[in-house]
């Protein structure tokens, strides 16, 4: 007897061995260009940064510094494609183009995976099977629209802006470059596209399958830089239209610059999102929802269900759970297909996060970090969870865009539906239920432009994704995400 | 002996109310002809606030309604409108319209106020989507409304670019604050007469009058107005609304518009003011058997 109730309270260690990902099938430069006109160009400046990775701080490549003077020659070289060629092409010809696209992704997914990992610090396995997948099945999605735009707008003809400027964040590098090129190619309009300074290689990596596809010069144009390079793309005059996803902060400086033209804009920003657990739902299940909502992607997604809303009657269980659960998460290498949360994209957006758990910390919120260990280099962050918040806190107000959950309970689904709306945000939400009827219940009342019921961070080519308020204006995805590309007769 | 004539004072229309300014103040704008067209309320900053809190405070129960029944009520707008075509006509005689302008501007209007009656519980159908996504789940998008509208109104009309631009907007279930054209306001005021009559829940439509270059910035830096229309071809107030949007970065449309012709009505204008809520709801996935069993 004695003994066996030894064995029961010697904690068992489970040891996972390590399973990296290997890199050395895939093809990586040690310096990029910038991809103007069909061509590698040098930046006229002449400067180049390094991209690292954040995993290990160690750098990848050197990456060319586009200023003015390589926008305006890639705006140049978009305009020239767009007047010679790409308006001229036959919509089921650009269609086909952009099916060789997504074919030749494919082809290649496994060296995408491996590159976004490297770049970004996200985990293999999510690049592997979410970020890539869903990336060339944006391209095949969009793809089939292009003959067949007048079914999409009832009583309206179809007309494509011309060049559209696109900034893309450094959260889904590959995943946000295809949300912006498949639409707009497919819409018969030509890209400038800049990806973010942390983040460059695998829209470089597209520009090579777009080189190798044969999609005329100048249709796509991939630059890189940093804000700078940026705002020079929002600046100027012969863009048409600017896209851009990233922070509300430059969203509305963004805004403001284009105010007095007559440019197009959509803009994906912040988010402050409700995940909401009621009474009824599948607790395990649930719990598996909260991770995925607010750890998927080291918590560096614009929707993430950032702010966690537990029925009393069930917090205390929710919650006890929650922690048991994220004490079993693995941060660490994410080459390693075993690891659940990996590096923070950069040293800036880490400060960032640490800023937020301080101010947290002082405002009184009760915080718990279980308590794994973190590789000696490179920028990590335990999955944080703050109970004790209140409506009023920094960190229920403010989005942190890193691994740190807000947790707040309420009694009944009229509050609930109130506390998840108060906020400049309207992004998405989390809704976990047992019952239809309620889902479509709280699906009606929350503002929100995404809602998830029972599951969250579901992303697909059909879906338009997109938010009210201050996440910003426009859609991607979906039938919806071809308005943003076109002028209507 | 003569009958003295009765005349009117032209108050503003707030939270289903009528009162006058809280400023005191008021204009007295004049025709071609010279004559006084009525003391009319010169709004404030204050009457703006007034209003947009009235319809933040009709929005949930506006947007919320059954369709049909928002388009009951806007058929019943134009209803009421028909039973005083009279006093319209007499109103924009009086502005400087010919009595040839004057009716077609007014049977217009009541035919656009139908057209769109007709679009509120279409909209959803002609505009949504199911979307066939990957994983098991019922996954549509549907339009829903923006929330709370600052219309800036065409200054060139009285009534039909007034019309025009309220009719899509609450029919797709938006609540708004306008600012009436500021040298013909008179049908606009008269107008929430009739709104007042016509089952239109009260805070769904203010109107306001005074002058635009005055009210138009508390509006549009407004936080709690999510989206606005300008109405016209100042480019330079087109600029201001841009730039004002960075605040809370709400929508800013702008027609430039003949709104007498038939093709300046249109769906796209209702979905102008609508925002797209896509759901992913689940789908039970056990079992297996499949529809061809």
């Amino acid at each position: 007897m004695a003994k066996k109730k030894e064995n029961q309270s010697k904690a068992v260690k489970w040891d996972y061995s390590p399973a990296p990902e290997s890199s050395s099938h895939i093809n990586m430069k040690d310096q990029y260009e910038l991809f103007i006109g069909g061509k590698w160009v040098k930046p006229s400046s002449g400067k180049y940064f390094d991209t690292i990775n954040p995993a290990n701080k160690r750098k990848l490549a050197k990456i060319a510094y586009a200023n003015e003077k390589d926008i305006d020659k890639a705006v140049k070289a978009a305009r020239k494609a767009y007047k010679t060629v790409w308006s001229k092409t036959a919509p089921a010809e650009r269609a086909k183009y952009i099916y060789r696209i997504a074919r030749l992704m494919q082809e290649r997914a496994r060296e995408f995976a491996v590159i976004e990992s490297l770049d970004s610090g996200k985990v293999i396995r999510e690049s592997r099977d979410v970020d890539v997948p869903l990336a060339c099945n944006h391209f095949f999605y969009y793809a089939g629209w292009a003959d067949k735009l007048e079914y999409a707008f009832p009583n309206r003809k179809v007309e494509s802006l011309g060049v559209a400027g696109q900034i893309t964040p450094w959260n889904f590098p590959l995943l946000m470059a295809a949300w912006k090129i498949a639409p707009a190619l497919a819409t018969g309009n030509c890209v400038v596209l800049k990806p973010a300074e942390t983040t460059p290689l695998t829209a470089l990596k597209l520009a090579e399958i777009i080189e190798e596809s044969g999609l005329p010069p100048g249709v796509v144009n991939i630059v890189t830089g940093y804000g700078d390079t940026g705002a020079a793309i929002v600046n100027h005059d012969d863009v048409d239209k600017i896209a851009f996803t990233g922070s509300t902060g430059v969203g509305k400086i963004i805004q403001k610059a284009i105010a007095s033209t007559d440019k197009k804009a959509t803009l994906e920003l912040g988010g402050k999102s409700a995940n909401i657990i009621l009474e009824d739902a599948p607790i395990d299940q649930a719990v598996e929802g909260i991770v995925n909502g607010i750890f998927f992607n080291q918590g560096h997604v614009c929707c993430a269900g950032s702010r966690l809303f537990v029925q009393e009657s069930v917090a205390e269980e929710v919650i006890e759970k929650l922690k048991h659960r994220i004490s079993s998460l693995i941060v660490g290498d994410p080459m390693d297909k075993n690891t659940d949360i990996g590096a923070i994209n950069s040293k800036e957006q880490l400060d960032i996060i640490n800023r937020y758990i301080k101010i947290g910390l002082d405002e009184g919120a009760t915080m718990y970090q279980p308590d794994c260990s973190l590789p000696k280099s490179g920028y990590y962050c335990r999955p944080t969870l703050f109970m004790n918040v209140a409506q009023s806190s920094t960190i229920v107000q403010e989005e942190i865009f890193g691994p740190v959950l807000t947790i707040q309970t309420f009694r009944t689904v009229d509050e609930a539906i109130e506390k998840a709306n108060n906020t400049p945000y309207g992004l998405a939400a989390g809704i976990w239920t047992d019952k239809g009827s309620r889902i479509f219940n709280l699906a009606n009342k929350l503002n929100a432009g995404v809602i998830w019921a029972n599951t969250y961070n579901k992303f697909d080519p059909t879906s338009p994704f997109g938010g009210y308020k201050e996440s910003g204006f426009g859609r991607e995805g979906g039938l919806q995400g071809l308005s943003a590309y076109v002028k209507l007769k | 002996m003569e009958r003295l004539k009765v005349l009117k004072t032209y108050k503003v229309y707030i939270g289903g109310k009528f009162p006058r300014t809280e400023s005191g103040r008021y204009y007295s704008p004049k025709n071609a002809k010279g004559e006084v067209l009525g003391n009319i309320c010169f709004c404030s900053r204050k009457d703006i606030r007034n209003s947009v809190v009235a319809a933040r405070k009709a929005f949930g129960g506006w947007s919320e309604r059954a369709a049909n029944n928002r388009g009951q009520i806007l058929y019943r707008i134009a209803e009421m409108l028909e039973g005083r075509k009279a006093q319209f006509i007499e109103e924009l005689i009086l502005q400087g319209s010919t009595k040839v302008q004057a009716e077609k501007e007014v049977v217009l209007s009541i035919d656009r106020l139908i057209y769109y009656a007709g679009w509120c519980d279409k909209y959803t159908q002609v505009l949504g989507s199911v979307n066939p996504v990957a994983s098991s789940h019922f996954n549509f998008s549907m339009h829903v409304p923006t929330g709370v509208v600052g219309i800036l109104a065409d200054q060139k009309t009285s009534l039909i670019g007034l019309i025009s631009l309220i009719a899509p907007v609450i029919a797709g279930g938006n609540t708004c604050v306008v600012l009436a054209s500021e040298k013909l306001p008179l049908c606009a005021i008269t107008f929430s007469e009739v709104l007042n009559s016509s089952d239109l829940p009260g805070g769904v439509l203010n109107v306001l009058t005074g002058s635009c270059s005055e009210m138009m910035k508390p509006l549009t830096t407004h936080m709690d107005v999510n989206a606005m229309i300008y109405s016209g071809s100042d480019k330079s107030i087109v600029k201001e609304l841009k730039e004002s949007s960075a605040l809370n970065l709400k929508r800013i449309l702008h027609y430039d518009l003949d709104w007498m012709k038939a093709d300046s009505q249109d769906l796209y204008k209702l979905s102008d003011f609508q925002e797209v809520k896509t759901t992913w709801h689940p789908i039970e996935n056990i079992g297996g058997a499949s529809s061809s069993y």
